[in-house]
């Protein structure tokens, strides 16, 4: 099982992501994570769709996902030619035992701090999933309140989904 | 050119006018409160345009559908908004598993009053989702015209499908302006590069045991005589899906018939043993394969399909040639080399012997009543090469597969995907309606049970479609699996209905009889044949008779069950 990363360009309308989250139940994809976002022309919208899976189901999500009428192109981002960004908030219990530790994890990973209060702070990290599933690992025994990750989102370095 | 001013209309009337416009000429359907405006237009359009008014909006589907079937063209159906925009559900699912071209039209509460759960409000484009090719929720009456467009191109481009156009009523009576256009010519598929087309060729080339398989994207213009072309130039064989079935005539002696769970003992071995299966327009369903695992383990598979989510699917093929199949068949068949395969042919010869001794062995065993066997023989005599088969789901429509005579393509409407029962009669009714041909439906009665409202409908329009229904009081196809498989447990399968389906023909005001004999069968349908309306032959059958060979879920060719004794051990 390996993970990949899926960018799909869709016309920026009503139920088209209904559309396409539809057709991964359907076909019984399990995907990790779905950004979705509009893009520099405002008719259309970039979804970036990050999932594991062997070839057979990546070339089955890709080829189905071209079927839908309101995807205009599909791509893998190749990890060795595309840049990818993931972002979490994390909010964490603000103790005079875990704080210092909080804050020197967050300077090593460049992490900020967006807020701090009596009880909670709460740290912003950007990044690829990685970096955030090991920043993750590192707060966990400090004692998470919430958080929340965006998802991955992807570019190519040298091509862009559709012809400029 | 003239310039062309657009003529200022309602909605409605747009509608009538594009579906004129993109050649429509029959539309199946019912009415109702947020349909009324397309109605009245319709009315107004009579002679331009026919409505047939069917007993129920699933009925319509399938007579939407079964018109398609039968002539190539786009079916076309229309109801209103809530329960009529439901009951086409089953329909538009129906066709959508076979790839058939259908049109759905649905009215919906007007605008303002949508998402308030309005009376006979329904999200139709959200339920119809996953089932349709793609839907649309018109919002402004200008699109409309160019959405129905759209909705043409797409439902029969590529791999055909349905779609629905949903049109709140506001926007039917809203004003628009109307401009009248060409048929706009299909978006080009795309061509197969000619180095794939040459790789095809080599593997052919190359191949001694060369098995053409055929599914229901084998029905293109043309391809009935490239495919037997090709499979005289390679010396090769033929065999077919369920949804191939008709797409070529079953004399031509290369061809085997359909395979898998309820196919000919040939085709299945022809497939098992061939070192090269072509696939041309085929999914490789689980009902064609049977357990994946082991199928034609020692063939390389040429795929060659419009739909490139089809290629390594459900099976691992050599070589995938994803676009136009008609192109791209005729390119290989230019390019490959004449060959003889004496080995393969004697090899499918024996075959193609032990399988008529299976079935005459069958035969011998059934004694003197009516069996399915005998009586489709005398379909098969009676029957012309233009008379359209459609079945409904189960036994007899297996039957239907494995014994009628096709003699050209578009002959069939059966739901080969879905498994829709209940399917038949409206479908009969359409295709009838769309090829002027006599129609035979060939149903059961469990499946005749569940539309069988529709002989109204067949009634009204005095449509001569003859209706077969074998009777065995079960549902005999799960009473088969029960046999089989659950013990003889008949959990709700035994019917002990005490319907008489002559007096419920004449009812509807049809002709009708009830046959136990081969020879009053024989009678009974060359009369029905001849009877200028619907006719109901109530043709009763043994309730213990099965459908074989049969292939056991998930097995394989080698766990073939060919008797009833073999069956039952």
């Amino acid at each position: 099982m390996k993970r990949f990363v899926i960018a799909v360009y869709v016309e920026n309308k009503y139920g088209v992501l209904t559309r396409v989250t539809g057709l991964f139940m359907r076909r019984g994809f399990n995907i990790d994570s779905l950004t979705v976002g509009e893009t520099e022309d405002p008719a259309y919208s970039r979804i970036t769709i990050s999932m594991h899976g062997n070839e057979n189901d990546k070339a089955q999500l890709i080829n189905q996902l071209k079927k839908l009428y309101n995807v205009k192109n599909v791509r893998q981002m190749d990890k060795d030619t595309s840049m990818e960004r993931e972002l979490i908030l994390i909010k964490l219990e603000n103790t005079p035992e875990t704080r210092s530790e909080v804050m020197a994890a967050a300077e090593v990973y460049r992490a900020k701090i967006i807020d701090y209060s009596p009880r909670t702070l709460c740290v912003e990290v950007t990044g690829e999933p990685s970096k955030i599933n090991a920043f993750i690992e590192v707060m966990k025994p400090l004692g998470i309140v919430e958080m929340c990750r965006t998802g991955a989102v992807a570019l190519e370095r040298n091509r862009c989904i559709v012809d400029k | 050119m003239q310039k062309q001013e657009g003529k200022q209309m309602p909605g409605a009337q747009i509608l009538i006018e594009t579906l004129i416009e993109q050649g429509v000429t029959d539309v199946f359907g019912y009415p109702g409160g947020q349909v009324l405006n397309i109605y009245d237009e319709l009315y107004k359009a009579s002679d331009r345009i026919r409505h047939y008014l069917t007993a129920h909006e699933q009925g319509a589907a399938h007579a939407a559908d079964g018109y398609s079937r039968a002539t190539g063209k786009v079916g076309v159906v229309i109801a209103t908004s809530g329960p009529g925009a439901t009951n086409l559900v089953t329909g538009i699912a129906t066709a959508m598993m076979d790839s058939v071209p259908m049109v759905a039209i649905t009215g919906n509460v007007p605008t303002s009053l949508i998402g308030r759960d309005s009376f006979q409000e329904i999200n139709i484009t959200g339920i119809t989702l996953p089932i349709t090719k793609h839907n649309y929720f018109v919002t402004d009456v200008n699109e409309l015209a160019d959405t129905i467009r759209e909705a043409f191109q797409l439902a029969k481009s590529g791999r055909p499908g349905v779609v629905l156009v949903d049109i709140p009523k506001d926007v039917q009576t809203a004003m628009g302006t109307y401009l009248p256009q060409d048929i706009v010519p299909f978006a080009e598929e795309e061509e197969v590069p000619d180095a794939e087309i040459d790789q095809a060729v080599e593997l052919i080339n190359e191949a001694q045991r060369p098995y053409i398989y055929i599914g229901g994207g084998a029905a293109g213009e043309g391809m009935s005589d490239m495919i037997r072309a090709l499979a005289e130039k390679i010396d090769g064989y033929v065999g077919c899906t369920f949804m191939g079935l008709s797409a070529l005539p079953n004399s031509y002696e290369r061809f085997l018939g359909m395979e898998g769970m309820h196919g000919q003992y040939a085709s299945s071995m022809a497939n098992k043993d061939a070192d090269l299966i072509i696939g041309v327009g085929v999914r490789f369903s689980d009902r064609a394969t049977g357990n994946t695992e082991k199928y034609a383990k020692g063939a390389k598979i040429i795929q060659l399909d419009t739909d490139i989510s089809e290629i390594n699917k459900n099976i691992q093929v050599e070589l995938g040639l994803v676009g136009n199949i008609v192109s791209s068949f005729k390119r290989i068949l230019d390019r490959c080399e004449k060959k003889e395969h004496p080995e393969w042919r004697e090899t499918v010869e024996a075959f193609k012997a032990e399988g008529k001794r299976i079935r005459d062995k069958e035969e011998e065993t059934a004694g003197p009543a009516l069996t399915p066997k005998k009586m489709f023989d005398v379909i098969n005599a009676v029957k012309d090469a233009d008379t359209v088969i459609a079945t409904d789901v189960g036994q007899h429509q297996m039957w239907t597969a494995q014994y009628v005579d096709f003699e050209r393509t578009r002959r069939f409407a059966s739901s080969g995907g879905l498994g829709t029962m209940g399917y038949g009669l409206g479908a009969a009714i359409g295709a009838q309606i769309g090829s002027g041909d006599r129609t035979v439906l060939i149903t059961g009665d469990g499946s005749f049970g569940m539309n069988l409202n529709e002989l109204a409908t067949a009634v009204t329009y005095n449509v001569p479609v003859v209706i077969i229904i074998m009777d065995n009081g079960v549902l005999g196809m799960v009473r088969q699996w029960q046999t089989l498989f659950y013990g003889k447990r008949y959990s709700n399968t035994v019917l002990g209905r005490k319907t008489d389906f002559v007096k419920l023909a004449e009812a509807f005001g049809a002709e009708g009889c009830r046959v136990w004999t081969l020879e009053e069968f024989r009678t009974a349908f060359e009369t029905a044949m001849q009877h200028n309306g619907p006719y109901v032959i109530d043709a009763m059958i043994d309730k213990d008779e099965f459908v074989l060979p049969m292939l056991p879920p998930g097995g394989s060719i080698d766990d073939i069950i060919t008797s009833r004794e073999e069956a039952e051990e």
